[in-house]
């Protein structure tokens, strides 16, 4: 039982892609791939997971960056949450991303932090970093679904087995823009739809996305479909600063004579993917953007939540947070 | 008064190596040879050791030595063991590994393997008092300073006669009432009986308790992390064992302690343990954040049940009050009891009855943080004054005025006096500054989702002590050495009071070394830096020590030059005669004069009352100078009180269930300001933490494993820079206490009350005077009050999220 003093590990420090993927290839499934730091870090530390080699991507200057093509734009997946921010495209095509990117955690870890390493977080179940061998960690128990357990943070939806929320304020932005995740291996480059990228522990209750060993997201695509929509991003945390959501929601509507046309809508917070709301989406779809409407998405949303011990009041907010989302935008 | 130096803002000596990161703190320090030691905490919550296996951690490269807990002084039972064969909390220190690098020592901890045997464990207090209810230690469930430790079980009946979600009220440990309670009660217009519960929660000082040590020719070096400086050095020295004369200690820097690093505390002697097993080699042992979580100590958590009667005036004429307090699995400290005192002062109760009980649990250790028990119960009780002033439609200061202290004011069970209380001008003051006539006409006004509520609350703590020493020192040189042995905790109020010693001399601020931070130095003895007493306690020493300076320095020149020493006055590097000015000698003149005569000019002799610790300080530095060294006489007669008292109006978004602070003025009545700029920060900056006691920080406790998963900074969330409003306007109300030479009090610990009371209070008022009778409130209980929904806890549920 010691905490805060990180094992030995072999550093592996690559500068293109290519040669991180050799890397991985050779290290074996006894390596972990850092990007940014901020979660592989504080796992080390803790000793929790002890990887024999750790590849560190952060040098590989062809993953960073903000291109602008004709389709939409492309973001290096090590560009930081920071340039993301103060990205003058984004602000102006994609505001929900600038939107949910200036609300993760604080400037110090915005600055160091990446958009892959946000979105390839792991769960911040306080069970399953705090060292217990759960579901999530090869066991065969999940200690935040009991009777007492302290699970206020965790799922409302799809729980199975394992509890815990997806983490991320960009993974809902993403899901609502449509964008599409690069992931390279040693076969070769393929592309998936960010909703597709995120999985739930029925699929996988080990991994929350799809990325296995060998692979390495490359780029978040956004594509021009949603740009200069309507778009809605809130997130609720107990602290405005370094803090995981309660809930968050982001939304992006295309809205014409106070009509909606078609609108894509995600909230955080309430199962272990982002949670894509196509129910609201349909209900929305041409009708007036009004609280009428708001009211209706609200309750529609709500349909399968089946709360935990001491986290029922998250319906009430992500209703909240659903009603505003028509309402406030 | 007119002062040259009291009440003047100016830069204290020590910021600029804090600001520019040049500060050494224990865990800087570095010796040649020095090695590394980690701590092994225990896994479970309450074992007994049966068996340690160091096998295969001897196999590990740079491995050096293991301590365990029959290789350190042990101590009788509840106090804190420096290591245990029977740990009663998770990570609590079992044993330490030393090693050559701290890689090789934590990975040596890693491969020692316990054999432990589980012991019943506890986490709720109530739970420990029920019939056949399990218990902390396997001799007791109750226990305190100066409460011995003892079982105490309530009954069935006590638990089954009161209607859920009331807290029982059975056997309390102690016990305390003043004046007819049954007959005032009979006389209230309107009586409230209110149960509540107030979270524990880690002190999260920033600096972790990492410590370095060495020996040398029988003598042990200790680098530590504490609030305190020559205050440690007995305690310290029983946990070494060693005689006080052969203990060096440094703490010249100190990275928070908020009650936490007051007194010596055990953790501290483990390097020099090791080290006196490796033959004196230096040993750093570097305490993490999760260990600091684990045995940095934390605050008491409260189930409280208060009963309060009220004329229809709002005065006050009965309150009977019953504290169950969780004080961890060891001594803790006396919170339970500050909130007897505390209300007692803040509240002039008519009659008064005070039960308590101060209840172990396997959970983190407990210690005093900022207000202990004080803070608590500002948070508890006023939101039930504001909603005793809602049915008696009284206005919310007035109802406070017309209870709070003024100079004749009684305190405590005895209803002893108090030196100086001007809570009325507080709430006079602040009423103005914060516009409350006009503000609280804003109360429940709506704008969308969200509503404005506004508060008003107060806190107390004591605020100062006498009877401890001053020493100062007159150099050849002409320079004014102020030895300090307060401590730096952080507050500087180290080097403000060093400047009562200044001030009686009249010496420029630019000619006065302060000695402090290493026992060499020749430091005398005064109380910890704890308890918002070192502005009273150490202007009164310094004070003292001057005009024993000065009276030497006098009858110096009046011996050389002629006349009586009370022809003469000081004025900077300068004692000269008051009706011929050209008859002076300068500091230096007299300094050198003081050390030829000898005797108790240059501290060769000395005062026969002062402390063992001032005389070894005394003694080290006699013949270098003119001393001035005493105990401090001055009477005192009373309590002193700091009370402090804070206006806020918030925004609170019934769908998010965000609480923003708009506006927040806080006004302390801490008599002379002697250093305006840093009393604003005090304010401030408790008032801040007093944010995260009201909003955010609490132990959460998982029941079945005994296991808190709060431990780090984020988990814990105190309040960060973007949580509290960019301004706060602060003020003192600047009546001095005359029982201090500069008027002056402390005020560190109630700022945070007051913050966290007048916050819980307006936020109670924009609910529509909704009661949590709960810290701290957290979003979804005000999602869950604005939906009308219940709550997910129990009413009187701990360690909760």
């Amino acid at each position: 039982m010691l905490r805060d003093m990180m094992s030995t590990f072999e550093l592996q420090q690559p500068s293109s892609v290519a040669d991180a993927l050799a890397i991985l290839k050779k290290a074996g499934k006894d390596s972990w791939v850092m990007a940014g730091g901020n979660d592989s870090l504080s796992w080390f530390k803790d000793r929790v997971k002890q990887p024999k080699t750790v590849v560190d991507i952060s040098g590989i200057g062809e993953l960073k960056g903000i291109r602008e093509g004709a389709n939409g734009i492309e973001i290096g997946a090590l560009t930081s949450l920071t340039e993301i921010v103060n990205n003058a495209t984004i602000k102006a095509k994609f505001s929900l991303l600038s939107n949910a990117t200036g609300k993760v955690a604080s400037p110090q870890i915005r600055n160091t932090g990446t958009i892959g390493g946000n979105v390839s977080q792991d769960a911040r179940c306080w069970y399953y970093r705090g060292g217990l061998t759960c579901y999530r960690a090869g066991g065969n128990t999940c200690f935040a679904d009991t009777p007492t357990a302290m699970n206020r943070e965790h799922t409302l939806f799809n729980a199975s087995r394992c509890v815990a929320v997806s983490p991320s304020d960009i993974a809902p932005a993403l899901v609502a823009l449509d964008a599409k995740m690069v992931i390279q291996n040693r076969s070769g480059t393929k592309v998936v739809d960010a909703e597709k990228f995120f999985v739930g522990p029925a699929v996988d209750i080990i991994n929350m996305t799809i990325l296995k060993h060998g692979d390495i997201l490359t780029a978040i695509r956004i594509p021009n479909t949603w740009a200069n929509s309507t778009f809605y991003f809130e997130k609720v945390a107990d602290r405005e600063v370094w803090d995981f959501p309660l809930v968050n929601v982001a939304a992006a509507m295309k809205v014409s004579g106070g009509t909606i046309k078609e609108m894509r809508i995600a909230v955080g917070g309430v199962e272990a993917v982002p949670k894509r709301l196509q129910v609201v989406e349909d209900l929305a779809k041409g009708q007036k953007k009004d609280i009428n409407l708001a009211k209706l998405a609200a309750k529609a949303s709500m349909r399968g939540a089946k709360p935990l011990n001491f986290n029922h009041f998250k319906i009430p907010l992500m209703k909240n947070l659903i009603t505003r989302t028509f309402r406030d935008s | 008064m007119a002062y040259k130096l009291i009440g003047k803002d100016f830069t204290p000596p020590d910021v600029l190596a804090k600001v520019t990161g040049k500060a050494n703190y224990a865990e800087d320090m570095r010796a040649d040879g020095m090695v590394y030691c980690r701590i092994l905490g225990s896994p479970m919550p309450h074992a007994r050791v049966k068996n340690i296996d160091i096998s295969e951690a001897k196999k590990v490269k740079g491995f050096l030595a293991v301590l365990t807990a029959d290789k350190v002084p042990s101590f009788p039972p509840p106090n804190n063991p420096i290591l245990n064969n029977e740990p009663r909390f998770i990570g609590e220190p079992i044993l330490a590994v030393a090693a050559e690098t701290e890689l090789a020592a934590a990975e040596a901890v890693n491969k020692i393997k316990l054999d432990l045997e589980p012991l019943p464990f506890v986490t709720d207090p109530l739970e420990s008092l029920f019939p056949r209810g399990p218990e902390a230690r396997t001799n007791g469930n109750v226990a305190n300073v100066r409460l011995k430790l003892q079982k105490i079980k309530w009954s069935a009946k006590d638990f089954a006669s009161v209607r859920e979600g009331q807290l029982p009220m059975g056997k309390p440990a102690e016990k305390w009432q003043f004046g007819d309670l049954d007959g005032n009660f009979k006389k209230a217009d309107l009586v409230l009986d209110e149960t509540f519960v107030t979270a524990g929660y880690s002190h999260h000082s920033m600096e972790p308790r990492s410590a370095m040590a060495y020996w040398q020719n029988g003598k042990c070096y200790l680098f530590g992390s504490a609030q305190s400086q020559q205050f440690l050095i007995f305690g310290l020295s029983r946990y070494l064992g060693i005689k006080p004369p052969q203990l060096v200690y440094n703490g010249a820097f100190c990275g928070g302690g908020f009650g936490s690093k007051g007194g010596p505390y055990a953790e501290m002697s483990i390097p020099a343990h090791m080290s006196k097993l490796l033959g004196g080699k230096p040993v750093l042992m570097r305490v993490s954040r999760a260990e600091e979580f684990a045995f940095g100590k934390g605050r008491p958590g409260f189930q409280g049940r208060l009963k309060i009667g009220f004329r229809k005036d709002g005065r006050i004429l009965a309150a009977d009050m019953f504290i169950v307090h969780d004080n961890g699995p060891n001594t803790g400290f006396w919170d339970f009891r500050n909130a007897g005192t505390s209300f007692s002062i803040v509240f002039q109760p008519e009659a008064m009855r005070w039960q308590g009980i101060s209840v172990l649990t396997n959970t983190s250790v407990r210690g005093p943080q900022r207000g202990p028990g004080e803070n608590q119960l500002a948070a508890a009780v006023e939101p039930i004054i504001a909603k005793a002033a809602r049915k008696l439609g009284l206005d919310q200061v007035a109802i406070r005025r017309i209870n709070a202290p003024d100079n004749n004011a009684k305190i405590g069970a005895k209803q002893g006096p108090v030196t100086s209380a001007y809570l009325k001008d507080a709430l006079d003051k602040g009423a103005k500054m914060f516009n409350w006539d006009e503000k609280k006409k804003e109360s429940g006004k709506q704008n969308g989702s969200k509503v404005i509520g506004v508060g008003v609350g107060s806190a107390y703590h004591s605020a100062g002590a006498a009877g401890f020493d001053g020493l100062v020192r007159i150099m050849p040189d002409g320079k004014l050495h102020v030895h300090s042995g307060a401590g730096n905790l952080g507050t500087y109020s180290y080097a403000g009071t060093a400047r009562a010693a200044a001030e009686v001399l009249g010496a420029n601020w630019e000619n006065v070394v302060i000695e402090r931070g290493d026992s060499r130095k020749g430091l005398p003895f005064v109380l910890g830096q704890f308890g918002s007493n070192s502005l009273y306690t150490q202007t009164r020493t310094n004070w003292a020590a001057g005009m024993d300076a000065k009276a030497k320095l006098q009858e110096i020149a009046a011996k050389d030059l002629g006349g009586a020493p009370g022809d003469y006055d000081t004025t900077d590097g300068k004692v000269f005669n008051k009706a011929n000015s050209s008859k002076s000698m300068s500091w230096a003149q007299a300094a050198k004069r003081a050390i030829e005569l000898g005797g108790k000019y240059s501290g060769k002799e000395m005062p026969k009352d002062i402390n063992p610790i001032t005389k070894w300080a005394t003694a080290s530095i006699a013949g270098s100078g003119l001393i001035g060294v005493t105990k401090d006489k001055r009477p005192k007669k009373g309590v002193t009180p700091g009370l402090v008292t804070a206006f806020v109006k918030v925004e609170v978004d019934t769908e998010t269930g965000k609480v923003e602070v708009l506006d927040h003025v806080e006004i302390a009545d801490c008599g002379t300001a002697v250093h305006p700029a840093s009393l604003a920060t005090q304010i401030k900056g408790g008032a801040v933490m007093g944010y995260g006691m009201a909003l955010s920080e609490r132990y959460v406790f998982d029941p079945k494993l005994g296991m808190s998963f709060n431990g780090s900074l984020h988990n814990s969330r105190p309040q960060t820079i973007l949580d509290v409003p960019a301004e706060m306007t602060v003020d003192n109300v600047g009546k001095p206490d005359t029982s201090n030479p500069v008027g002056a009090k402390g005020v560190g610990e109630p700022v945070q009350g007051a913050a966290t009371a007048a916050i819980l209070v307006a936020i109670s008022d924009a609910l529509g005077g909704h009661m949590f009778n709960r810290t701290p409130v957290v979003p979804d209980m005000i999602i869950n009050a604005a939906a009308g929904r219940p709550q997910s806890y129990k009413p009187l549920a701990v360690n909760t999220q």
